[in-house]
């Protein structure tokens, strides 16, 4: 690193100290440091949602399956933009801030739990959040600490850790209102960052029509050609290995989608595009976010910046990610993006440092750690506060003096935990997108009927609700562990207890679990709703009344 | 984009209109909300005693 580099880096870090140090001085109240107080800049809440949305696990984990799997990616990109902003902001934005003050919910369980005037499914909530989220966080943490290794050939360990402490110092002084203000400032540096980055990876592939129609031939001679070659004569993991496995599951070319209702096409459509795609609506640490705004017009506005901010992320690493393919051909001996990188998480880090002139491999760093800090840092945002307002005031009484340091505690706990995870599973396979994609579907299925019902359906009952998240945490967790193709078969709790990776067999392995749980939840939700003495009509008006 | 399939390029297109139906949403109703006065003067620490109480 030369010395402007040093410079730059002490400057940004500084900088994110003094929003850091902001936010704790404005910080005076349970409301500040839960929700920012209800009164944040639209610009601040959209960036800040977008920010959080789109982490190091979307830019690096699903960029490389971009460069893996190719275009059918765009689905995702559609849904994230029109389900996780535009249904999102306009359909449940507004019900959810006047909800959340009516009942002075300062989290996504208690707003839950007060819907319901139920104690237990804000614990049950809260409880979930605590074991669930982990995984995600640990994907975030391992796409941020990839690219940080690759920049400064450091080792990953030591990566890892730095960037935990920078993101706990911050968290933990500034509470929202730090996040928030962090988050935008490093949204902005996000989204630079890859304005830049589609102009330069077009003008290196040589334009835009010419970009995409290299990428056939690119697949016809570097996977098309794997065809005659047997599987079990290639290393498993191997890039061979996984661009042979593509065309196994019915991938026919980056520019392609999948054959329908392959093994592909489930995956892509299923995990990829609906679990993470509908996950969102039902995500803790964004939900918060419509509880921080003190009008409708500040959502309103927040579409738009959140729908420009998300094409200018998502889709724009999806299609630089297969792009990377036409780059490597030409420039490393007619290799793929697989071959040449040696994985899908190393493919946009390694790009990144091996394509693109040294000065923006430098801004990239910047927008990639800031893309891994904001997600984390409300992360552990929601984690603490899900250990301290949602589980341990639920138990030791409301007002009690330690909340606030239990929730500090908290936080420092689960880093903790988050960080062994990012050490443990840093070597398995696509892990970053997998990962987010399990921890999206579980929240889909176990919040997502409720958090509806609870906005939209006055009839719509406690043990309703119970039964709902009930019924989606254990379809989801059994289907992870004896169902699903990968889990099931790296848990291992199948095979010990039945002999066989999974229970059933064929393409239904690949379908997400998100598929069966939500349904199965929703109905639970209608039916014990109807069978069930109707809330009674104060709670209502409470609720849905001002 | 004459080199996706249909499937892509509907993916495509649609990322593309869903981020304009976005922009126009915004712009549209910029200002529109006549709800804030309503919900905008409660405190969010005011009610918290009452509001437990009552739950």
């Amino acid at each position: 690193m030369n010395i402007l580099e040093n410079i730059i880096i002490i400057i940004y870090l500084a900088v994110l100290g003094y929003l850091g140090f902001v936010g704790y001085k404005q910080t005076k109240s349970s409301a500040d440091y839960l929700i920012a107080g209800g009164d944040t800049h639209p610009f601040v809440m959209a960036l800040s949602y977008g920010a959080t949305f789109i982490s190091t696990a979307a830019i690096v984990g699903f960029g490389g399956v971009a460069a893996w799997l190719g275009n059918s990616l765009l689905w995702l990109t559609f849904c994230n933009i029109f389900i996780g902003v535009f249904v999102a902001f306009v359909f449940l934005g507004n019900p959810t801030r006047k909800m959340g003050i009516r009942l002075n919910a300062h989290t996504f369980p208690e707003l839950l739990g007060r819907r319901f005037n139920s104690k237990f499914i804000q614990m049950f909530g809260g409880v979930l959040i605590t074991i669930f989220m982990p995984l995600y966080t640990s994907a975030v943490l391992i796409g941020g600490t990839e690219f940080l290794v690759a920049y400064f050939k450091v080792d990953y360990h030591l990566a890892l850790l730095v960037m935990s402490v920078i993101v706990t110092g911050y968290v933990l002084a500034g509470g929202l209102k730090g996040v928030m203000l962090t988050d935008a400032l490093q949204g902005v540096i996000m989204f630079v960052a890859m304005m830049i980055l589609l102009v330069m990876v077009f003008d290196a592939v040589g334009g835009v029509d010419v970009g995409f129609t290299k990428l056939e031939h690119v697949w016809n001679e570097t996977v098309a050609s794997l065809g005659s070659v047997n599987m079990k004569d290639l290393k498993a993991g191997s890039p061979d290995f996984m661009m042979k496995l593509s065309m196994n599951w019915g991938f026919q070319g980056w520019n392609k989608m999948p054959v329908f209702l392959s093994e592909g096409w489930l995956f892509v459509i299923t995990t990829i595009t609906m679990g993470v795609g509908i996950g969102v609506l039902a995500q803790p640490q964004l939900v918060v976010r419509f509880m921080t705004v003190k009008s409708k017009n500040e959502l309103n506005r927040a579409v738009l910046i959140g729908g420009v901010f998300i094409i200018a992320m998502t889709g724009i690493i999806f299609i630089v990610g297969a792009l990377t393919n036409v780059w490597y051909y030409e420039f490393n001996e007619g290799k793929n993006a697989l071959q040449s990188a040696g994985g899908v998480g190393k493919v946009i880090p390694h790009f990144i440092n091996a394509a693109m002139p040294k000065w923006f491999a430098f801004i990239f760093l910047f927008a990639l750690i800031s893309a891994a800090m904001s997600t984390l840092s409300s992360q552990f945002h929601a984690m603490g506060t899900a250990i301290g307002r949602d589980v341990f005031e639920q138990i030791a009484g409301k007002h009690n003096p330690n909340s606030l340091l239990i929730t500090r505690v908290g936080i420092i706990v689960m880093i903790v935990i988050s960080v062994s995870l990012a050490y443990v599973f840093d070597k398995q396979p696509a892990i970053i997108a997998r990962s987010t994609a399990i921890f999206f579907a579980l929240c889909a299925s176990i919040f997502l009927p409720t958090y509806f019902g609870g906005l939209f359906w006055k009839r719509m009952t406690k043990k309703g609700a119970i039964a709902s998240m009930a019924v989606g945490t254990v379809v989801t967790t059994f289907w992870l562990l004896f169902v699903h193709f990968q889990e099931a078969k790296e848990l291992g709790i199948c095979k010990m207890l039945f002999g066989v990776n999974t229970l059933l067999s064929g393409k239904i392995t690949f379908v997400d679990a998100m598929i069966v749980a939500l349904p199965l939840s929703a109905l639970t939700a209608v039916v014990v709703s109807f069978m069930t003495k109707p809330e009674s009509p104060a709670l209502i008006k409470k609720c849905f009344e001002d | 984009m004459g080199t996706f399939d249909l499937g892509v390029g509907t993916a495509f297109w649609l990322m593309n209109a869903s981020a304009l139906l976005c922009v126009i949403y915004g712009v549209v109703n910029w200002n529109k909300d006549k709800e804030e006065k309503v919900l905008s003067t409660k405190s969010w620490d005011r009610d918290e005693a009452r509001i437990n109480k009552d739950l």
